[in-house]
């Protein structure tokens, strides 16, 4: 090639013009025989195009086939185990929107018994109705204070007194005018509702030598009413603790 | 001159005609279409080297679709068509590119 173009001062030009020699139209068999070949490989080219644009998986060879099998396969079982993973996803994620619910259904159960205890909801539910009428005012605060105690004995859960919650913390005391209940007097007839199984609580406060004999000796008279469903709707207003912290549960018990 | 015309009138037959192309061929068929480009670009490559031939060109033409397509059949049959196609391409498109580098220094001096 190159030493070729060496030896000639104008290789272009002499290139140019056997090329023009050679495209000169010539009545030879040869060159008949070249043009067919030429319109041959003209439609070759053109058919392989057209085929190949619209290639479907029936022209492909066996090995290939079996190639793009194992693609397909490998594909579908990667994308099988995505399928698996993303269901376990979504299972725990199922299951845990679940457990969720549950624990806010706990939380809320702890909450309503918490505040039923602590005086900080109001309650309904089948109790007894007492009233004690002290015309004579003989009934003093350690009565009225035996009077919660055995409604506690009998199984009450909530209780109020002249619409007075009483809770954990209630104290009884004598004020200036008569008895008072976490500072707040009280003035007969005293109504006490509580809530709880009625039968064994009026059964107890009718128990010989109990409060309904111990209120009739002072003088006083006492009337029980049992209710499928009375409401207890006096609230006690919740102070934090200004002392007392809860322990935390890991913490090592102190002796 | 007149090949050329050739080619395009192919050109458009097999653009216009919509040819389908028999099942057995079709392994064959782009293999051959390399080899007879082979054919063709030596045959420019031989007119500027001044040695072109009319019975060299077409007997070579005819012998390099032959050849190659026999070479993928008996691949085929040997059950490595497949590289054997890759093969013949890869020495088919060498030549090619040694041919057009040899036309490009006879004609553009480069």
């Amino acid at each position: 090639m190159s030493q070729d173009t060496e030896g000639n001062p104008q290789p272009s030009a002499s290139a140019w013009k056997r090329l023009m020699l050679a495209a000169r139209p010539r009545a030879t068999k040869a060159n008949a025989l070249a043009a067919l070949l030429a319109v041959l490989l003209g439609f070759a080219v053109a058919t392989q195009v057209r085929q190949n644009q619209s290639l479907g998986l029936e022209s492909l060879r066996q090995s290939d086939l079996v190639n793009i099998l194992d693609n397909t396969t490998l594909e579908s079982s990667r994308l099988d185990q995505n399928a698996r993973d993303l269901q376990a996803t979504r299972d725990q994620l199922v299951s845990g929107s679940t457990s969720g619910a549950a624990a806010v259904r706990a939380a809320q159960e702890r909450l309503d018994a918490l505040g039923i205890l602590a005086g900080t909801a109001r309650a309904h539910g089948p109790g007894i109705r007492m009233t004690i009428a002290d015309p004579g005012g003989k009934v003093t605060a350690p009565v009225l204070l035996d009077a919660i105690q055995e409604l506690r004995d009998a199984g009450a859960e909530a209780i109020e007194v002249n619409n007075i919650r009483i809770v954990a913390s209630s104290h009884f005391g004598l004020g200036a005018s008569g008895i008072e209940i976490d500072g707040s007097s009280v003035s007969p007839p005293y109504t006490l509702a509580a809530i709880g199984d009625p039968a064994t609580m009026s059964s107890a406060m009718e128990i010989p030598g109990g409060l309904s004999e111990n209120v009739r000796g002072l003088g006083a008279t006492i009337s029980i009413a049992q209710a499928p469903d009375l409401t207890v709707g006096a609230l006690h207003p919740l102070s934090g603790p200004r002392y007392a912290r809860p322990v935390s549960p890991s913490a090592p018990a102190t002796p | 001159m007149i090949p050329a015309l050739g080619l395009l009138v192919g050109l458009a037959a097999g653009l216009f005609l919509h040819p389908a192309v028999p099942l057995a061929l079709q392994p064959y068929l782009p293999i051959a279409v390399i080899a007879a480009l082979d054919a063709v670009f030596g045959g420019f490559r031989a007119v500027l080297d001044g040695i072109f031939n009319d019975k060299v060109f077409v007997v070579s033409f005819l012998s390099n679709v032959v050849v190659a397509a026999f070479i993928v059949f008996l691949g085929d049959q040997l059950g490595v068509g497949s590289q054997l196609s890759t093969g013949v391409v890869v020495v088919l498109g060498i030549r090619i590119f040694s041919n057009v580098a040899s036309i490009r220094r006879h004609v553009f001096r480069a």
